[in-house]
């Protein structure tokens, strides 16, 4: 290493890939990984999800699973919490809507209304 | 990317409880479950609460599993890490009291009052991997002294943030750094104090284990402003994996460049070795280690000449303790300024203490300065098991003294403990409750020091032994009149004559419980009794007549026959023969024989 670029460089690499260590802010996008949520699909999301931020590199966004969300019938869901928002729930996710989640939502900030729960509600009564 | 991480402690505690097996039971299950690229499983240095261990953390989560077995790790995979539930009854819940939510990390007593300084990354990073401490900043601090700073400039930065000998004598560190910086020489050398002597402490064990990379950069940073290329880290060979982690450590640092020749393309070279002790406890004494480290017998020599001008083979050697060189980066990357606002006015930043001895949360701790025994004990170390009363609690080993319940309030900083007459230390806190003899817990670091003594100076070699053998004999109830005095005389001519540090500070355990616990020197000796009721010879054991239904089944049990008496009338023990080895009272259904 003969530079602090260098060095710059490996921090910040190694950065996105630890920093859920620590107590801070960032976009939390949580899949909900129940047997209902695997049954539907939500592994594929889930990889989807992790090999498009490590993809495109982001950084103070992490990838995690939970439990039941409990809407069954919409799974898979996917939650996205973003610091001082309000949570966005996603349903009925596959992998292909994951890249617009991703360029939409949490790299510019427009949430994709017609993948959330109130859109998917209110069309399909 | 992993969408979630698996801490697991890797520190001496946790390993020697089997979280080495944890780990591997993780990676087979995550593997079995083909979560390989999803999940990865992390060996970390201590957390911390030591007493809870094996300690497992999983991330995003910050779930935290304390006293984990072997087979716990199959529900935690099949629930938390697979379905995403955190598995509650395994979380930790102070006081026991299970809750419906898993609390947060920052939440729980112990680590709510705690400032992590020197241990911010121990139990965060792999300490194996030097990418993790690159990126919480790792290295940063020597790349900015080395193309941003003069010597004089980081010099007087750690002159300025107030930071002191963390080793235990609290000298000035930037003051020392300046004595190595103005020794001319052609040669220099920078050294690392690992040899943690104190039987009640490990700090230094585990920031060598959960973060090498902070003391290989601040021996790099001291290196450029005293003028050294050569470095030595002096650590015990009784601390494997730290000696290991260090070595990797290095190893690592040198392949990426940040040890070696023209560090960050500058002209400043840096070299580090690691150089293993015995584990005598004198080589913790700064020349008795440069003796050691040179290839010699650990033996301390007078001073001056101080290290600073003339130390390892003949040459000015900066010597600092391993925490002191933790703090270090951090003051470069943040300030003088930002160090200075923690702690008190003459003791700034912050202090690790490892508490031990009776007390519910044993392990390491790190308090800002200032904090008071108080809240150390109770708020952060739980309070004493059993709903025991505090009578005392030791600080600075076998070299510091006993901190009264009177002085329970006192904020720890170097100088109000020196003014209560215990010292810092390098930080082990051993509290002590109403079941200790103050006059055993003298003897007992006695008996430490005169193991220890190399024998070189007279007052140490001969002088604590002389004060073993009268804390032994009042002990074992053969003290008389005079012996307090004899031992104050010895302990005042010890101190003011003795070579080193070590037999400087020998007598001051006995100094102190002198001065808090006279009392109970006195009760020993002129009623031959042991308040706490610990000291073996002085105890009595009685048969309380009214109780005692004439069973016989304690003289059937008494291995010495001193326990006589007539069936269905109350029995007696012949004190002469009694060798008060409670089998009788063990035995008894009627409660009938006590101790006194």
């Amino acid at each position: 290493m003969k530079s602090i670029q260098e060095l710059e460089a490996i921090r910040q690499r190694t950065l996105n890939t630890i920093n859920m260590r620590k107590d801070n802010q960032n976009t939390r996008v949580v899949v909900g990984m129940a047997t209902c949520g695997i049954a539907a699909g939500a592994r594929p999301v889930l990889l989807k999800f992790m090999d498009e931020v490590a993809n495109r590199n982001l950084s103070g966004v992490t990838v995690s699973q939970t439990g039941c969300i409990g809407f069954c019938r919409l799974e898979p869901i996917v939650e996205v919490y973003s610091p001082d928002k309000e949570k966005v729930t996603y349903v009925k996710v596959n992998p292909d809507m994951v890249g617009r989640i991703i360029t939409d939502h949490i790299v510019n900030g427009k949430v994709v209304e017609e993948y959330t729960i109130g859109y998917y509600e209110k069309n399909n009564k | 990317m992993f969408r979630s991480h698996i801490l697991v402690c890797g520190g001496t505690g946790c390993t020697s409880s089997n979280s080495l097996k944890i780990i591997d039971r993780f990676e087979e299950l995550i593997a079995q479950n083909g979560l390989a690229e999803e999940v990865k499983v992390v060996r970390t240095g201590c957390f911390g609460l030591c007493e809870r261990g094996p300690v497992v953390i999983v991330y995003p989560e910050g779930a935290f599993y304390t006293r984990i077995k072997v087979e716990d790790v199959d529900r935690i995979v099949s629930e938390h890490i697979i379905k995403g539930r955190i598995v509650n009854d395994l979380i930790y819940h102070e006081d026991d009291v299970k809750k419906e939510d898993a609390p947060a990390l920052s939440e729980i007593g112990f680590y709510k009052k705690q400032h992590r300084v020197a241990l911010r990354n121990c139990g965060v990073i792999d300490p194996e991997n030097i990418d993790e401490y690159i990126a919480f900043d790792g290295y940063k601090a020597l790349a900015k002294v080395l193309t941003e700073m003069t010597r004089e400039e980081v010099i007087d930065t750690v002159k300025r943030s107030g930071l002191r000998g963390r080793g235990g004598a609290g000298f000035p560190t930037g003051t020392k750094w300046e004595f190595a910086y103005k020794s001319q020489s052609d040669k220099k050398y920078v050294a690392c104090n690992g040899d943690e002597g104190d039987p009640g402490a490990f700090m230094d064990r585990s920031v060598f284990e959960g973060d090498p990379h902070a003391v290989l950069e601040a021996m790099a940073i001291a290196g450029y402003a005293v003028g050294a290329d050569q470095g030595y880290i002096y650590v015990r060979a009784e601390y494997p994996i730290a000696v290991k982690r260090l070595q990797i450590a290095i190893d690592q640092a040198k392949e990426y460049g940040l040890l070696g020749n023209n560090i960050f393309g500058t002209d400043f070279n840096f070299d580090i070795e690691i150089r293993l002790g015995a584990g005598a406890f004198v080589c913790g004494e700064e020349t008795a280690l440069i003796t050691s480290i040179e290839g010699n017998r650990g033996e301390p020599r007078p001073r001056p000449p101080f290290p600073a001008v003339k130390g390892i083979f003949g040459k000015p050697t900066m010597l600092n303790n391993v925490e002191t060189y933790a703090n270090i980066p951090q003051i470069i990357l943040n300030g003088a300024e930002w160090f200075q606002s923690m702690g008190t006015e003459k003791s700034r930043g912050t202090k690790v203490f490892a508490l031990g001895g009776k007390i519910v949360n044993t392990g390491l701790v790190e308090v800002p300065m200032g904090t008071t025994v108080r809240e150390i004990v109770y708020d952060i170390g739980g309070g004493i098991p059993g709903g025991k009363k505090f009578k005392a609690a030791q600080t600075g080993g076998p070299s510091g003294g006993c901190i009264p319940a009177s002085h329970l309030d006192t904020p720890i900083d170097y100088d109000s403990l020196m003014a209560i007459g215990s010292m810092m230390g390098s930080g082990g806190l051993i509290v002590m409750d109403e079941d200790n003899c103050m006059v055993d817990i003298a003897k007992f670091f006695l008996e430490f020091t005169v193991d220890e003594s190399c024998g070189k100076c007279t007052p140490c070699r001969v002088g604590t032994r002389r004060m073993l053998e009268i804390l032994e004999k009042i002990t074992d109830g053969r003290g008389e009149d005079g012996d307090i005095e004899k031992l104050e005389e010895l302990a005042n001519t010890i101190k003011s004559t003795a070579l080193c540090g070590l037999g400087q500070t020998a007598p001051n355990p006995v100094l102190s419980t002198l001065r808090y616990f006279r009392d109970e020197y006195e009760a020993h000796i002129y009623e031959k009794r042991c308040p706490a009721g610990h000291c073996k010879k002085l105890a009595r054991i009685e048969i309380v007549a009214d109780k005692c239904k004439g069973c016989s089944l304690c003289s059937r049990v008494c291995p010495v026959n001193a326990i006589s008496g007539e069936i269905k009338k109350p029995f007696v023990i012949d004190q002469s023969k009694c060798i008060k080895c409670g089998a009788c009272i063990e035995k008894c259904k009627f409660g009938a024989i006590i101790k006194k």
